[in-house]
C-alpha cells in the first residue's frame, strides 16, 4: 500500500491472488494441511426401499443432524431424549431457567430479560464448515465472536504487583524485545545463522517492522513503537493535543510473568479469527432444528438397553413422565449418547466397541456466568468482547460480544476452566463457586464488588445427562479405540463429538452424525457390514 | 470399564496439549499447582474427587448411569483396586496418574477407605501405589 509506483497494480495483483486462494485452500484441505474439519458437503443419501426405520438416541447436535438428514431422505426416524428439552450440550441459560446438577442445590437463573449465558459451547471457528452449513441452511443468524481483543487484560497474581496488563502491551513488548534480541545477535554475528547477505537484510527489515524497532534496531518508547503499542497520552486536538508514546514493560518481568502464553493461545488454528456466535444464544442452533425434527423426538425417555439381532434393533427405555417401560424397534440405531452414560447401559455390541466406549475419559470443566448491574468493562475499561486471562483458579473472564454500549445489566463469563481447577470448583456448591469467581475477578476488575447482581455455574462432571464435559482422547486411545468407535457394529453406529477428530467442538458432533448416516444409508441399500 | 486403555496409560486432562482440549479456552497460564502442595487425604479428596463423588462420598445418579458411591462400596475392600482406578480411571473418569504423586494417591485412598462409613483396617503406602502405577 506504500508502494508509490504501483499501488493500484499491486492491489489488482493481490486481488488476483485472492481469487485463487480458495482453490489453494481446497487443495490444502485435501492434503490434510488444514484438516480441522473435512466437511465439504452433506453426503447424498438415497431414498430407502420401503419403510426403513432408524432409532436415534440423544437429541443433542449429533442426534439432531442425523435425524434431519435421515428424515429428509425418507427414513422413518424416532429420537429418544432423556431431558425435557432438545439440544444436549448445545444449551443457553436465560432468566427463569433452572439448572440441576447431581448433588447440588438447583440453581434458578435470575438474569435480566435479553441476557444469557452459554454454559457449553460458546464460539464457532470459521473453518467449522459443517456446523456453519447447518446454521446457513436453518437460518441461524450469526454474529462475530470477539476472540482476540488487544485491550483485554492479562493477569498474574505474582507479577507486576498483581496489576493486570493490557494484551496489547504484552503482545507488542514480547515481539519488540525478541526482535531486538535477534537483531542484536544477527548484527554481532553471535548466531551461526547461515543467512545469505540478502536474506540477512530481509530478516532484519522484517524484525524492525514486526517488532516496532527504531532504525538502529532498538526497542524503546518511540513514535515507531507508539504505532503499535499506543500512547501514555492519546493524540488529541487543541494546544495540548500532542501524544506521548507509551513505555514498554520491563523485559525481565515480562518474560518471567508467563503472560505471553495468551499470545500463543490466540494464535492456535482453532482460535484464529473469524469466530462466530449465534445471535441470542448458542441454543438458537438446536432450536432451529425443532421445526424439522421436533415431532420425531420423544422427550423424557431414558434409555436402559440397546439390543440387536439380524432383524433389527430394540431399545428399551423408561418414560420418565410415568415410569413405564417401553421398547422402540427399528432397523438401525444411531447412538449419540455421551460415552460415560452409554458405558453404563446394557449395550449389545462387539467387545471391541464396548472397550472403546469405556476407554475414553471425559474432561471435567466448569463455567460461571455472572451478571453485573452495568457494563463496567466497556464503560470504565474500554473492553468490548474478548477474553482476559489470569493465573488464578478462574483462568479467564470473557466479555459479551454483543449489546455493546448498552445500558443496564450485562453478563460476563466469570470463569472457565478444565483440569485440576475444574475438578476443584466442581467439588464446591454453586454458591461457593460464585463467591470464588467474585473474589478472584475483583483482582482484575475492582468494580465486581459494587456491581455484582447474580450468577450461575455449571460443573459438567455433575450434569446427569453427560457425567462429564467432553471426550479427552489420548494418542494411545486413538490408536486402540478410534476405528472401533466410529465403525458401524452390525446395526448400531455411534455419533457425537467423541466419535470424531474434532473432539469437544460442535463440529465434531456434526461430522460424526454425517459419518453415521452415511454408514446407515450404505447398509440400508445392501452394503456389507463391517 | 476401561481395560486396554488403562493399561496403556491415558494421559490426564492437565497434561493434554491445548489443541487436544479444543474448546477449553484455557491459556497455558491457567492455575495449576495448588494441588501439588496438598498432602492430606481429605484435602486431596475435596480438591480432586468430590466434584464427582460428592462431599459425602455418595456419588450421583444420572440418566440411567451413576457416579459410583464410595460410601459403603465393597470394591474398596482391597486398597489396590481404588489405587488402580485413581491412577488409570474408568469409563468417563479421568486418569489421575500424572496429576497425583504416589504419596497423594495413597493418602486419598486411605482417606476414602476410612471415611463415609468405611472402616478399612489397613493402609496403602506410596511404594505399593508405585508398583500399581
Amino acid at each position: 500500500m506504500t508502494d508509490r509506483t504501483g499501488t493500484r497494480r499491486g492491489f489488482l495483483r493481490r486481488l488476483g491472488a485472492a481469487a485463487g486462494a480458495s482453490a489453494v485452500y481446497d487443495a490444502m484441505r485435501t492434503l490434510g494441511h488444514a484438516a480441522e474439519s473435512d466437511f465439504t458437503r452433506v453426503p447424498p443419501l438415497a431414498k430407502p426401499d420401503g419403510r426403513t426405520s432408524v432409532a436415534v438416541l440423544g437429541a443433542g447436535l449429533a442426534g439432531l443432524v442425523a435425524s434431519y438428514e435421515l428424515s429428509r431422505a425418507g427414513y422413518d426416524v424416532t429420537v429418544l431424549e432423556y431431558q425435557a428439552r432438545i439440544g444436549g450440550r448445545n444449551i443457553t441459560l436465560r432468566g427463569g431457567d433452572r439448572l440441576v446438577e447431581m448433588g447440588s442445590p438447583a440453581q434458578d437463573v435470575h438474569f435480566a430479560p435479553g441476557n444469557y449465558f452459554n454454559p457449553g459451547p460458546w464460539r464457532i471457528p470459521y473453518h467449522h464448515a459443517g456446523l456453519l452449513h447447518y446454521c446457513a441452511t436453518l437460518g441461524v443468524a450469526l454474529e462475530p465472536f470477539v476472540e482476540t481483543n488487544y485491550n483485554s487484560l492479562l493477569h498474574s497474581a505474582a507479577h507486576f504487583g498483581g496489576r493486570p496488563q493490557r494484551y496489547r502491551d504484552v503482545a507488542v513488548d514480547y515481539a519488540g524485545y525478541t526482535a531486538e534480541l535477534l537483531t542484536k545477535a544477527i548484527n554481532t554475528q553471535a548466531l551461526e545463522t547461515g543467512l545469505s547477505r540478502d536474506e540477512r537484510r530481509d530478516v532484519l527489515q522484517a524484525l524492525r517492522l514486526t517488532g516496532a524497532l527504531d532504525p538502529s534496531g532498538q526497542y524503546h518508547a518511540s513514535d515507531a513503537m507508539a504505532l503499535t503499542r499506543g500512547y501514555a497520552k492519546e493524540p488529541g486536538a487543541g494546544e495540548n493535543g500532542a501524544p506521548v508514546p507509551s513505555r514498554p514493560l520491563p523485559r525481565g518481568e515480562l518474560m518471567a510473568s508467563g503472560l505471553w502464553q495468551a499470545i500463543a493461545f490466540h494464535q492456535t488454528y482453532e482460535m484464529q479469527t473469524t469466530m462466530f456466535q449465534p445471535a441470542g444464544g448458542m441454543d438458537m442452533i438446536s432450536r432451529a432444528f425443532i421445526p424439522h425434527v421436533g415431532h420425531l423426538v420423544r422427550l423424557k425417555s431414558q434409555v436402559a438397553a440397546i439390543r440387536q439381532d439380524e432383524h433389527g434393533v430394540s431399545v428399551d427405555y423408561t418414560r420418565l413422565e410415568d415410569g413405564t417401560r417401553a421398547t422402540l424397534h427399528a432397523d438401525f440405531c444411531i447412538c449419540a449418547l455421551p460415552l460415560p452414560i452409554l458405558d453404563q447401559l446394557s449395550c449389545q455390541v462387539s467387545s471391541e466397541l464396548k472397550a472403546a466406549i469405556g476407554g475414553i475419559a471425559y474432561h471435567s470443566s466448569v463455567k460461571i456466568g455472572l451478571e453485573f448491574r452495568r457494563r463496567f468493562w466497556e464503560q470504565d475499561d474500554a473492553i468490548y468482547g474478548g477474553i482476559s486471562f489470569t493465573d488464578q483458579t478462574i483462568s479467564q473472564i470473557s466479555y459479551p460480544s454483543h449489546g455493546y454500549l448498552s445500558r443496564g445489566p450485562g453478563v460476563l463469563l466469570g470463569g472457565y476452566m478444565f483440569g485440576e481447577s475444574a475438578m476443584y470448583l466442581a467439588g464446591m456448591t454453586p454458591a461457593e463457586r460464585i463467591a470464588l469467581a467474585r473474589k478472584e475477578g475483583a483482582a482484575i476488575h475492582p468494580q465486581y464488588d459494587k456491581e455484582f447482581s447474580n450468577g450461575v455455574s455449571i460443573a459438567w462432571s455433575r450434569v446427569p445427562w453427560t457425567l462429564g464435559c467432553c471426550s479427552n482422547w489420548s494418542d494411545q486411545a486413538r490408536q486402540t479405540h478410534y476405528r472401533n468407535l466410529v465403525r458401524m457394529d452390525r446395526r448400531v453406529v455411534l455419533a457425537g463429538e467423541h466419535a470424531s477428530y474434532v473432539g469437544c467442538w460442535q463440529e465434531g458432533a456434526v461430522l460424526s452424525a454425517l459419518n453415521a448416516v452415511t454408514q446407515v444409508n450404505a447398509r440400508a441399500h445392501g452394503g456389507q457390514h463391517a | 470399564m476401561r481395560k486396554s486403555a488403562a493399561l496403556l496409560g491415558l494421559v490426564c486432562a492437565l497434561s493434554a496439549a491445548p489443541s487436544a482440549r479444543a474448546d477449553s479456552a484455557t491459556s497455558a497460564g491457567a492455575a495449576t499447582g495448588a494441588l501439588a502442595t496438598l498432602r492430606d487425604g481429605g484435602q486431596i479428596y475435596a480438591h480432586v474427587c468430590q466434584g464427582c463423588h460428592m462431599r459425602d462420598g455418595r456419588g450421583g445418579l444420572g440418566a440411567g448411569a451413576a457416579i459410583p458411591a464410595l460410601a459403603g462400596n465393597g470394591k474398596l475392600e482391597d486398597a489396590s483396586y481404588p489405587a488402580y482406578i485413581v491412577l488409570h480411571g474408568e469409563g468417563g473418569m479421568p486418569d489421575l496418574d500424572t496429576m497425583l504423586t504416589d504419596k497423594q494417591v495413597a493418602a486419598v485412598v486411605n482417606y476414602v477407605r476410612t471415611h463415609f462409613g468405611n472402616h478399612a483396617p489397613d493402609q496403602i503406602d506410596a511404594a505399593t501405589v508405585h508398583d500399581i502405577r
